[in-house]
């Protein structure tokens, strides 16, 4: 067995004991065919011995529990790693950062305590998925939409958490954005409530996100510092009709334009839905991988000879009828100046949707879940399979025409450079507003000559993109310490005071330890190694 | 898992045609011993496992047997008891293994029971949650 850096066996088995107590000895797993579950599956350390390991998982079933098993932990300095569903595939999933940890697994934590249609809003426990809020909602009759990722198996608060993003309307798309009201406990077993939470008997924890004071929910965004137990999401009334169109511009000189146009139509408000802007005369080789921007002149060629459009402008509305195909109108005004521009309406929905609908629709654009999309890694394009899983390389760049050039040329240079596949790679993802990401799927295989290979790449790449002033939002536990190293202003401050409160709060180092480069003062020195 | 959007634009173009000619013809009620089981495949194997286009699990099954057994898990009468469990809780390819707070032990017999039983016990498939709320009223579950 793992077990975590100066911890007795007797402590652990000591602090298992007491736990056994607290969640009943049926929700205590500490055998080897029980913590391969807790495995990542798609690790890039998959079978060395850097893997990152659990000792033992607990599965508590309610608030009490958590409390109690955290300080059964901290009176013993038992590493403790809190999952909601561990479905965080490509980022880690139920693995803890630090080995040795006892994953806190809060799947049995699956209540919707709360769906007020008037406040379009909910209050859901960690182990409410949206595959498990979908059905609730349908089932109940409410005329409450879900924003939700492409895999629907995943947790809404996990999701949240880890910053996931969606499809929808963009106040839901950014998950962490769309929430409001936190609790959560605190390494010492205390029960913290964020917002108008902290204060008894008010009604308004999920309409006022910030309360009074520094707003503290982004203390357990991505963090070490608390086992969140509820959260409250605010939902987006289920609209009247869905309208999806797309603007084509035929030079590569149109880009700069066109992003900068897109922007000021989103935040004015023009649209609001998920926008996106892709290239289809570099996505001929592989539709789900823009290939590398050439030089102007010879971009505009293979326009000419393919007839294909340079850029695409993908635009997405939710409304009335009438409001929306006023709003595509007016998009369509303002960029009738582009010369050779094309207008193309892909698809109107009136909502509610039909048994019949179901077979066309992109489901996440609707606000279902589904699990369609490892279709698209598994069985899709490109000659890396079998693999065994993928990670995601996730990095924020500028929302400009310039933005999706350069960071599209460097990751294709330095990528093919260094020998590294992708069968996903999309410059401009537009789930958060306001910012580009740039998504790069890479396949893993069980393989430790490969992974070995590839997380030197990555690293590497996740340097490249620092000096570029490009940083991951999200990454795998093997890489956190690095992405973490690249937000390096004024002497790490970021860290340090990360550092501080941890510190302050987790005094002895046992939630989460490692999580996106935050280790307790124990650890700090050899960053968990 | 983030995707973009192409992909789902383009996933139908993935779909596969022999999968539909591998399909049983399923219908009628579940027997009810089997409910259960049921259950448990349209909650957690369905959704990339049933008899339908862009799911990974039934693709990659088709991949790989090309044909000479049914794609969709639903429609298998080969598997037994040990191979189901060897799968949920331990994975394959891409299929990461579930867990004990998801599966339990109960649910998985009562999958393995399902996917044992004679095709004509199993009734209609699974429905994916998809299609089974899309024909809900709009007032809820009655």
């Amino acid at each position: 067995m793992t077990t975590a850096p100066g911890l007795t066996a007797a402590a652990f088995a000591d602090g298992l004991a007491e736990m056994r107590g607290i969640v009943g000895s049926e929700w205590v797993f500490d055998q080897p065919a029980d913590l391969n579950t807790y495995r990542d599956f798609y690790s890039v350390l998959w079978g060395e011995p850097e893997e990152k390991l659990a000792s033992a998982a607990i599965a508590p079933a309610n608030l009490e529990e958590v409390q109690s098993v955290v300080r059964a932990a901290n009176a013993r300095r038992i590493p403790l790693y809190p999952i909601s569903t561990g479905r965080n595939l490509g980022y880690g999933g139920a693995a803890p950062v630090l080995s040795g940890s006892v994953v806190l697994d809060l799947k049995r934590m699956n209540r919707v305590l709360d769906v007020n249609e008037s406040d379009c809003s909910c209050l859901v426990e960690p182990g409410v998925s949206y595959f498990d809020m979908y059905r609730h909602l349908r089932e109940t009759g409410s005329k409450l939409w879900l924003d939700v990722p492409d895999p629907g198996w995943g947790s809404m608060v996990g999701n949240a958490l880890d910053s996931g993003g969606g499809y929808t309307a963009a106040p839901y798309r950014g998950h962490f954005e769309a929430q409001c009201g936190i609790e959560a406990v605190l390494a010492s077993g205390e029960v913290l409530r964020t917002g108008m939470g902290a204060l008894p008997g008010a009604e308004t924890w999920q309409q006022y996100r910030m309360g009074i004071g520094p707003c503290l929910d982004g203390l357990f965004r991505q963090s070490s510092l608390g086992v969140v137990t509820k959260m409250g999401f605010w939902l987006f009334p289920q609209p009247e009709a869905y309208l999806s169109a797309s603007v084509d511009v035929m030079r590569f000189e149109d880009l700069d334009e066109l992003v900068t146009l897109l922007n000021e139509l989103e935040y004015g408000n023009i649209f609001n839905g998920m926008p996106g802007v892709s290239s289809p005369v570099l996505s001929q080789q592989n539709p789900i991988a823009m290939a590398m921007i050439p030089e102007p002149e010879e971009m505009n060629r293979m326009v000419e000879q393919s007839g294909l459009p340079a850029w695409r402008a993908s635009f997405s509305f939710y409304g009335p009828e009438k409001v929306i195909r006023a709003q595509w109108e007016y998009v369509q005004s303002r960029f009738a100046h582009f010369p050779g521009v094309r207008f193309n309406e892909a698809s109107f929905t009136r909502l509610p949707l039909s048994a019949d609908d179901m077979e066309r629709i992109q489901k996440p654009r609707f606000g279902i879940p589904a699990l369609d999309i490892f279709s698209v890694g598994s069985r899709g394009y490109g000659n890396f399979n079998p693999s065994d899983g993928h990670i995601w390389f996730s990095a924020v760049i500028p929302r400009s025409g310039r933005g999706i050039v350069e960071a599209n040329r460097v990751m294709r240079r330095e990528c093919a450079r260094l020998g590294l596949d992708l069968f996903m790679f999309a410059p401009a993802v537009t789930c958060w507003t306001r910012s580009f990401v740039l998504f790069a799927a890479v396949p893993v295989y069980k393989d430790p000559a490969r992974n070995r290979h590839l997380r030197e790449a990555v690293t590497e790449i996740i340097g490249i993109c620092a000096q570029h002033g490009w940083g991951e939002y999200r990454c795998p536990p093997a890489f956190m310490d690095s992405v973490m190293d690249a937000y390096s202003f004024n002497g790490h401050i970021l860290r340090r005071v990360n550092e501080a409160i941890k510190d302050a709060l987790d005094p002895n180092g046992i939630l989460s330890a490692g999580r996106y480069g935050v280790w307790p003062a124990h650890l700090r020195e050899g960053r968990g190694a | 898992m983030k995707a973009f959007l192409i992909a789902a634009a383009l996933a139908p173009a993935l779909a596969l045609g022999s999968a539909a000619a591998q399909q049983s013809v399923r219908t009628g009620p579940t027997a009810p011993e089997l409910a259960p089981g049921r259950q448990v495949y349209a909650q957690w194997c369905a959704p990339c496992h049933a008899a339908g286009p862009r799911l990974a699990g039934t693709m990659s099954l088709q991949a790989k047997y090309q044909g000479e057994v049914p794609a969709a898990l639903e429609d298998r009468t080969d598997l037994s008891a040990p191979v189901i469990a060897h799968f949920v809780r331990n994975g394959v390819a891409w299929m990461p293994p579930f867990r004990r707070t998801e599966i339990s032990d109960a649910d998985l017999a009562a999958l393995s029971a399902y996917l044992t039983a004679p095709l004509e016990r199993r009734g209609a498939h699974a429905p994916l949650l998809a299609d089974e709320m899309a024909v809900l009223p709009q007032g809820g579950r009655p």
